[in-house]
């Protein structure tokens, strides 16, 4: 089970959040024009990296803020945690 | 015949209090402080079971938790407990237990005839037998297998029993209470550390208590006992024995079966049976000691063969003879230990050692004892069937290839040294790269992955004072580099006998003409020629090799088995043994309880239970409830002797001829402020929301950004930036973060907040022609006319002293509202309804009735909303804005979701007017057709319509195919 350090309330245990996934993607501007496979990459198409990955959690049964986690997928190393407004 | 192996003294037994205990049935007596192994040892039974697959006799081989024979079934307190290891489990008076794997009876196993055909078992056996005719696989194996395979039988009743789960962090868990675990738990206790030390066994000590050394002053035991009783004492250690640390995973959280009751006769009452332990420790101690390994050789699996490590373990805790004519066969110093243990109790050993010659200071002193030691000598059989009677005993040449000069000679049991395997099981587990120590031939941990170290013999050293030296160290290191304080520990001299080299021998070679079966793993009951016909079939990676024969893969998970598998493999292949590798280690490193894993989540705990403010008034006006997520909801209300469908008919008739009352509290509601709320609202769902004035409500649907109906629901503007948003039961929690996704990370730009207010709420709907005159009595003050509260309208009222929220909504078809006030008061408004609706003929009704009035009124709901369906699929087109951008909108031009052919939400009435088609049922063109008959669509929602009196269906069906 992770231990994640959540920004805003410190370490907690992986039961208290729920994942987001990739956290570099971002949603396309509303009411501007975008191609039908530029959509569809954002709402479909994620990496899969075996490694280093920016992702989304939620504290959901804390202070539920979105947070971002570095995490190695293969390892589960945390590298660095940071609050939805931060960037790496 | 019971003869007595009980020593006249010695042990760590209570002998003052004497136990009886049953095994298959028979009554047996043993002492405070044994296990049901030491026990029946000590009167003189080695039968326990028969083995996995040949069903060959099996006794007891190790005394404690690499025990891969003696696994028993007990019945505690009426209670089944299966896969229990007779070295493990302790006496109480009145145990009851049973062989497990034998059918009828040990004595008689009818599946020994496996051991006859065991042509017919090779490697792989399993694999090979569904190649064959199906119909011999299910008519005669698979029946006889069932019945006579497996580690004991399961219950099927309910355990009573409690089991609970505990969350504990510490600055330092040690595994393990041998020297090296209590030196370092010493050491980082006086730093201040807040320590876990945990204990498998019920004695504290590990190797102390069968060893003869010298601490200070004291024997290895009573030091133990000293630090022991020092720790407990320290407010910052917790110390505790019959516990199990058995995974160790990401992040270093560990995890521990702790036995708090299965000692004791019953659990008392207020303590768990079991309690699993979750441990986040800054740093792990791993000084889980080590095994020792087995030597191989002809019938080494007969009842009587065991470790000499457990032999003595036997003679100096329990006082108890594994034997009276024992054979001592070793390959290094270990078997002396057991052998002059013999001695000093007045027993003759032989001991068998491997190596041409050999010295040491054990070995002097098992010299001076006069004990009958052969070198170059090996045992090549054991014989007798179930209980070993004499031993074929051989000269082994010095390249250990050939045997010469073999003899029979008398014994009653073979101890077998074949040194030392530490257990890196939890260093692997937490990722440690181990590596293979050429020295000790097996595998020690290497490169940590997380924090943790390996201390003492599981680290591939022997000496005691060298481990007591790097412990009381590492100890005081990795302690003071958390709490920052030093208080120094002098560490104590030691006196120890050294040992000399162990022999790299561990397989004896079968003698012309003989085809012993020799064991490598005993539970499984995997013999050398297995692993060799597997190779020869072509397996090569050590991983393929174990799942093909099964090496290792026992509830014992190969304690004894793995290095002498790999030796195997590495000289068949001709590579040395770090070349093949290990196979993973994985959690459990022991088996644990199905109970423990679960914990108190069982039956009505399994899920929190969610009651509405008026549960009670439901309970007490028989209403029926039925699960919705969590919630539980009065399903119907029943009169007489109604059931189901007679009463949901009549409530929602009711509400359709006069007025009902629905406890709606359990839809969710989210409060949303902020100057742009109606901004976000606009993003969020798929209407216009700008324009919507305050004390107005509107009906809306949002999407995900894939296009897909997320949720739908009403939304009323309270004041110009303060809106009360209600979503469906089941999706309230996913809208909440659904919601507060886009707020902090996709428009932070918004000022907004959201915050969850389903408790803050309880809600009753009043519905059908006469709510209005219900309503004008609940508030006579208020206009709640046609024009004073239209519909989607909202106002504020006082229910007899209680504010209330009037939101004028039907999800009926009929006149309806929803009233809300504070939780608190959500019983007392609920009997306000009941008593002023009297006059009007006022029922309330269940989550059955509200389907069938939605479903008559074509509502869709989660059933059609039900995660695959869009806007359009539902009708709900109309709502979908040309206008302005929301979530999920650019999803809506994909290709497929314009397709004519897409299956959209039809209501269906059956021509004969009586045939109800159940929910779920796939709707084809004609039923008859032959298979694949494709799938038009499919029943979302039925009910009987009370409107029509006949039944009536909502489907998702592809229209234009019909
Ligand atoms: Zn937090």
């Amino acid at each position: 089970m992770l231990y994640i350090k959540c920004p805003h309330c410190g370490l907690r245990p992986q039961t208290e959040f729920s994942y987001g996934g990739d956290a570099t993607v971002k949603r396309p501007e509303l009411n501007k024009e975008i191609s039908d496979q530029d959509w569809d990459n954002f709402v479909y198409l994620r990496k899969s990296p075996r490694g280093k990955h920016l992702e989304l959690w939620q504290h959901i049964s804390g202070c539920r803020q979105w947070i971002k986690v570095e995490r190695d997928t293969l390892t589960h190393e945390i590298f660095t945690t940071l609050k939805a407004n931060e960037n790496i | 015949m019971s003869d007595n192996f009980r020593l006249d003294k010695g042990g760590l037994i209570n002998r003052n209090k004497k136990i009886s205990f049953k095994f298959n049935g028979k009554k047996y007596f043993g002492y405070e402080g044994d296990t049901i192994a030491s026990a029946l040892l000590a009167n003189g039974v080695h039968l326990i079971g028969r083995s996995f697959k040949y069903h060959r006799p099996r006794g007891f081989f190790g005394a404690g938790v690499d025990e891969p024979y003696a696994i028993v079934q007990m019945n505690r307190n009426n209670e089944v407990d299966p896969n229990v290891r007779a070295t493990e489990q302790e006496l109480f008076e009145g145990l009851e237990a049973k062989s497990v794997n034998c059918w009828p009876n040990v004595n008689f196993d009818i599946g020994a005839i496996n051991n006859f055909l065991n042509k017919f078992f090779p490697a792989g056996f399993y694999y090979k037998t569904f190649m064959w005719p199906k119909s011999f696989w299910y008519k005669i194996y698979e029946p006889i297998i069932r019945k006579a395979a497996g580690f004991g039988a399961a219950s099927i009743k309910h355990d009573k029993e409690r089991y609970e789960h505990k969350y504990e962090y510490c600055d330092l868990l040690i595994a393990g209470t041998g020297p090296s675990g209590l030196a370092s738990a010493y050491a980082a206790a006086q730093n201040g550390a807040r320590v876990i030390l945990a204990e498998d066994k019920s004695r504290f000590g590990g190797s102390l208590l069968t060893s003869e050394v010298t601490i200070g002053n004291q024997s290895g035991q009573e030091w133990a006992e000293q630090i022991i009783s020092e720790l407990k004492s320290m407010p910052n250690v917790i110390v505790k024995n019959r516990s199990q640390v058995f995974g160790y995973y990401d992040h270093n959280m560990l995890v521990m079966s702790e036995r708090v009751s299965d000692h004791l006769p019953k659990t008392d009452k207020y303590t768990p049976k079991q309690r699993l332990w979750y441990i986040r420790a800054k740093e792990v101690v791993i000084s889980s000691g080590s095994i020792e390994r087995p030597l191989v050789f002809g019938n080494n699996d007969t009842p009587g063969v065991m470790l000499s490590s457990a032999a003595k373990e036997y003679i100096k805790v329990y006082g108890v003879l594994v034997g009276k004519k024992p054979i001592v066969f070793t390959n290094n110093d270990s078997g002396y230990e057991t052998a002059i243990e013999f001695k000093k109790n007045g027993v003759d050993p032989i001991v068998l050692d491997t190596r041409k010659d050999a010295d040491s200071e054990i070995i002097k002193e098992a010299k001076e004892l006069n004990i009958n030691i052969k070198f170059s000598y090996v045992v090549v059989a054991a014989k007798g069937y179930k209980k070993v009677n004499s031993a074929d005993i051989a000269k082994i040449s010095d390249d250990k290839k050939v045997i010469s000069n073999v003899e029979n000679i008398k014994c009653d049991c073979i101890c077998v040294s074949g040194f030392w395997t530490p257990t890196i099981h939890l260093a692997s587990q937490s990722g440690n790269k181990t590596k293979f120590n050429e020295e000790i031939d097996a595998f020690v941990p290497s490169h940590s992955k997380q924090k943790e170290t390996t201390l003492g013999s599981a680290n591939g050293v022997f000496t005691l004072e060298e481990n007591l030296k790097t412990s009381f160290e590492k100890g005081s290191e990795l302690s003071k580099k958390i709490t920052n304080k030093e208080n120094k520990v002098s560490i104590p001299t030691v006196v120890e006998k050294k040992s000399s080299k162990h022999d790299k021998f561990w397989c004896v070679p079968l003698p012309e003409g003989k085809n012993y079966k020799r064991f490598l793993d005993f539970q499984n009951d995997v013999a050398v020629s297995d692993i060799q016909l597997a190779l020869r079939e072509g397996y090569r990676s050590i991983e393929h090799v174990k799942r093909y024969t099964t090496l290792g893969m026992a509830t014992d998970q190969g304690k004894t088995s793995n290095l002498n598998g790999l030796q195997l493999v590495s000289e068949v292949e001709n590579k040395v043994v770090p070349q093949v590798g290990h196979t993973t280690f994985r959690p459990p490193y022991t088996p644990v309880s199905i109970g423990a894993i679960v914990g108190r989540e069982v039956g009505k705990h399994s899920k929190p239970t969610r009651k509405s403010p008026m549960h009670y008034w439901h309970e007490k006006n028989n209403a029926v409830f039925v699960d919705a997520g969590v919630w539980l909801r009065p399903r119907y209300y029943k009169q007489g002797s109604e059931n189901l469908f007679v009463a949901s008919k009549r409530e929602a008739k009711n509400v359709r001829q006069n007025v009902g009352v629905c406890d709606v509290t359990t839809l969710g509601k989210i409060d949303i402020k902020g100057p742009d709320a109606a901004e976000f609202l606009n993003r969020v769902y798929t209407n216009a929301w700008l324009k919507l004035p305050v004390g107005k409500a509107r009906y809306g649907v949002m999407l995900r950004e894939d296009g897909i109906v997320m949720d739908d629901g009403t939304t009323t503007r309270i004041s110009e930036n303060h809106y009360h948003m209600t979503t469906t039961t089941a999706q309230a929690a996913n809208v909440l973060s659904h919601l507060e996704y886009y707020l902090q990370l996709v428009w932070p730009e918004l000022n907004v907040n959201v915050v969850s207010s389903t408790e803050q709420w309880a809600g009753a709907a009043i519905a059908g022609p006469k709510s209005r005159d219900v309503l004008q009595k609940l508030f006579p003050d208020l206009d709640v006319s046609n024009e004073g509260l239209p519909f989607m309208g909202y106002m504020e009222g006082n229910l007899f002293g209680v504010n209330a929220k009037i939101f004028r909504i039907s999800f009926s078809g009929e006149l309806a509202y929803e009233v809300n006030v504070e939780s608190d008061h959500g019983n007392f408004m609920w009997e306000k309804i009941m008593e002023i609706g009297k006059e009007f003929n006022i029922q309330p009704y269940g989550t059955e009735a509200l389907s069938t009035l939605r479903i008559e009124m074509g509502h869709v709901a989660g059933s059609e909303l039900d995660g695959r369906t869009i806007p359009y699929d539902n009708s709900l087109e109309g709502l979908v804005s040309k206008k302005k951008d929301f979530i999920g909108k650019r999803s809506l031009s994909k290709k497929a979701y314009l397709e004519p052919d897409r299956q959209k939400v039809v209501g269906v009435v059956p021509l004969d007017k009586k045939t109800s088609i159940p929910e779920g049922s796939y709707i084809v063109k004609d039923a008859k057709a032959k298979l694949p008959n494709p799938k038009l669509g499919h029943v979302s929602a039925s009910c009987w319509s009370v409107e029509y009196d006949n039944p009536f269906h909502l489907q998702l069906l592809k229209t234009e195919k019909i």
